[in-house]
């Protein structure tokens, strides 16, 4: 068992875990991420690892609220326990001094960019950090954000805090310009990370997503998680789950991430209505 | 020979298809007798060099005869404390049974149930009978992977005197019998009785350590103070045709497929379970292979409800590497061979889902370097099999994360770990390997023979004493 040492609300359904996990914490490197199992019946849900204490033996986690077991993970409080947190997994980042770089973080893909654009600053690089949400409440680690940047935008979809548009326009911009732009990092939904794709490649600047393919194991045995990246199968668990934008076929991501959809929405309702009998009891 | 081979009572092939539960019932205590008397104990026993593990079966089978149960279990317990495991998934037929005497003129004699008999028997009578154990020698092993080899590795180790830690990537112990082996051949539950015999000896398990990530194999020597590392990771890399359409929605591995419905009991989805499974109910469904691992896995989607649940293998029924009492419940559950046929590429509809395979039908030509007549296409006989999930089980290969991380372990052309044959030593001091991360995909028995064969090595390189366990 995993103890829960904080928890706390970042966003409405955006949830911050520290977990004890001395091991975890002692090794992990940026863009790596832990599977959960929250107890008994749960499944292995991938995480990615937004920070962590050596010191403390902890590690943090941050979770929305999507469906079923993220759900129920963001009912616990300090204090509680989860049955098994397994990693640290997946190919760390490569961090070197590009020069330029721009870490892209949407939605809750802002607390997956966090700690590689931590990581790039600490190389040396000159990050700017551009963080989409669509609207202020929505918008997380913004004094984070900051803390690790030498320019931190944020943006909403709705005009209510910061640049009114999409990350993408505010990328568009800064190209426009005329900065010289080395490398580019962009993490959040599927649709986001092929935009940001579309618009780096024909200035050909060296651009990497980070995918969210459906995982179980994270161990590299079953071949869930497999991505097509330049024509080739990989295993997003094992060779990523970083890879070059340019080279993904985002379509069949999202093809792929659909097959348990209607299993995805009956786990969802049966838990609503669970958490409904325990409110009324 | 007077008495027949006794048959084990299973379980009726149209109710079974509707549950998970065991197939094979098991023989009863009078029929474990009558079987148990049909073996002459020669004065020879082949049998013995027959099984990798070396269990004493003329003496088991004897004690069996003469009603010593109990006798029976300690017996067997010298050699190999997994009995009610390997007496389940061995394939007897090509070990044991294959050399038995009587096999020449009759029908062997019925050693893997009357070993699965005995493990029963241990298990439900409330007693325990545990190996016994060599006084604690100080030194530390650490053991990587809790599959058959990992387990023979650290009980052997643990009866030597040395304190065994076993490292398990997974929330639960086992490896493949655990996430692999349907509950309708191998129950879970045993699997995890057993386990507790291992923990009883003092053997430590930590699970959720993945070696290579959470703790490298440097680490474990330098740091955690490990006097030597077995390495019992095996081969769980899935292999992919490499064929058109392979990404559809709906082709999956039968890794991931029997993963989610054993070691996450998807099959109880919204019950007990929240890993979800591919939805099989009144669908289609063709698992391309032919080895035990496809026949666990058609199996598998038959009880899930699939209306078609189809073996799609390119050579004959002859050569298919599955065993044959499973090819045979196989099809008395009522699923579909399509022999001599192979797929082409997958195809689906406008939202990437898998709607067909399109097949060619092949005919045998000349003997390949295995032996086995090679398979030749027949021209023009392509056709589209409409299905609506793919499972593909052609194999596995070793996973690449020890050999990333602990670059001074030699490995082969296909990956696999390189040991000395006798020792089972890698190339790194003081870490030894076996099962089916040196061999590639093989069985159970073999992986724990090599577990035994690397914990004897391990424990002479520590100085242990070579004694024969049971004389503690």
């Amino acid at each position: 068992m995993y103890r829960i040492v904080s928890a706390i609300f970042l966003a409405e359904n955006i949830k911050k875990f520290e977990i004890e996990a001395p091991m975890i914490a002692k090794k992990r490197k940026a863009g790596q991420f832990v599977i959960i199992r929250i107890d008994q019946n749960g499944e292995r849900i991938p995480l990615t690892i937004a920070d962590s204490d050596p010191e403390k033996g902890t590690i943090t986690i941050i979770a929305q609220g999507v469906g079923k077991s993220t759900r129920e993970l963001n009912c616990k409080e300090a204090g509680d326990s989860i049955a098994d947190v397994v990693g640290p997994l997946g190919t760390p980042s490569h961090i070197e001094n590009f020069g330029t770089a721009i870490s892209i973080g949407g939605g809750v893909g802002t607390a997956i960019a966090y700690p590689t654009a931590a990581a790039l600053k600490e190389a040396g690089n000159y990050v700017i950090t551009i963080n989409g949400a669509r609207s202020k409440d929505l918008v997380i680690l913004e004094d984070e954000m900051k803390a690790v940047s030498d320019e931190a935008y944020i943006t909403t979809d709705d005009g209510s805090y910061g640049f009114h548009g999409f990350v993408t326009q505010k990328l568009q911009e800064l190209i426009d310009s005329g900065k010289k732009i080395d490398f580019v990092l962009a993490i959040g939904p599927i649709p986001m990370m092929k935009a940001v794709a579309d618009v780096t490649r024909p200035y050909g600047i060296k651009t990497v997503v980070s995918l969210n393919p459906i995982m179980i194991d994270g161990t590299g045995m079953c071949g869930g998680c497999r991505v097509t990246v330049g024509g080739e199968i990989k295993f997003g668990c094992i060779d990523g789950p970083e890879f070059d934008a340019h080279q993904v076929d985002f379509k069949n991501l999202a093809d792929r991430n659909r097959i348990y959809q209607h299993e995805e929405k009956e786990a969802n309702d049966t838990f609503a209505h669970e958490c409904n009998l325990t409110r009324q009891a | 020979m007077a008495i027949p081979r006794q048959k084990m009572p299973a379980q009726d092939p149209v109710e079974r298809v509707g549950n998970f539960k065991e197939v094979n019932l098991g023989l009863t205590p009078e029929q474990a007798q009558q079987e148990a008397l049909r073996c002459i104990q020669c004065k020879d026993p082949v049998c013995i060099a027959g099984c990798p593990v070396n269990i004493k079966i003329d003496q088991f089978i004897k004690l069996i005869a003469e009603g010593d149960f109990m006798g029976a279990v300690r017996k067997i317990k010298e050699d190999n404390v997994l009995p009610s495991i390997c007496g389940r998934v061995c394939p007897q037929e090509d070990q044991c049974e294959k050399v038995c005497v009587i096999g020449k003129k009759h029908e062997p004699v019925a050693i893997g149930n009357l070993e699965r008999f005995v493990g029963d028997y241990e298990r439900t009578s409330g007693q325990k009978i545990d190996p016994k154990i060599a006084p604690p020698t100080g030194k530390k092993v650490a053991v990587v992977g809790s599959g058959p080899a990992g387990l023979s590795c650290a009980n052997d180790l643990a009866q030597y005197g040395h304190k065994v830690v076993v490292f398990e990537a997974l929330h639960e112990l086992g490896g493949v019998l655990m996430y692999g082996i349907p509950e309708f051949r191998l129950p879970k539950e045993i699997v995890r009785e057993e386990l507790d015999g291992l923990r009883r000896m003092g053997i430590e398990f930590r699970t959720d350590v993945v070696v290579g990530r959470t703790i490298t194999i440097d680490e474990l020597m330098e740091e955690e103070g490990f006097d030597a590392v077995f390495i019992g990771v095996g081969a769980g890399l899935p292999w992919f045709m490499g064929i058109p359409g392979e990404n559809l929605v709906g082709v999956l591995a039968a890794n991931e497929f029997l993963t989610r419905v054993n070691l996450m009991k998807a099959y109880d989805f919204l019950k007990s379970s929240d890993t979800p499974v591919f939805d099989c109910k009144g669908k289609n469904v063709a698992v391309f292979g032919g080895g035990n691992t496809a026949m666990d896995a058609v199996r598998t989607a038959k009880r899930l409800g699939a209306e078609h649940a189809y073996i799609v293998y390119r050579r004959s029924e002859k050569e298919m590497p599955a065993r044959e009492e499973e090819i045979h419940n196989a099809k008395e559950e009522g699923i579909e061979f399509l022999l001599l046929t192979t797929p082409l590429e997958f195809v689906g509809d406008e939202k990437a889902w898998l709607t067909g395979a399109k097949c060619q039908k092949m005919e045998l030509g000349e003997p390949d370097d295995s032996g086995r007549r090679r398979p030749v296409p027949v021209e023009g006989s392509e056709y589209i099999l409409p299905i609506d999930m793919a499972i593909i089980s052609i194999g596995n290969g070793p996973n690449p994360l020890i050999h990333q991380t602990t670059p001074d372990i030699e490995v082969s052309k296909r990956e696999t770990i390189v040991v000395d044959v006798n020792t089972m030593q890698t190339s790194k001091e003081n870490v030894y390997a076996g099962g089916d991360i040196v061999t590639g995909g093989a069985t159970v028995i073999l992986a724990m023979g090599a577990g035994r064969k690397a914990a004897a090595a391990i424990n002479e390189k520590l100085g242990g004493t070579a004694k024969n366990f049971n004389e503690w």
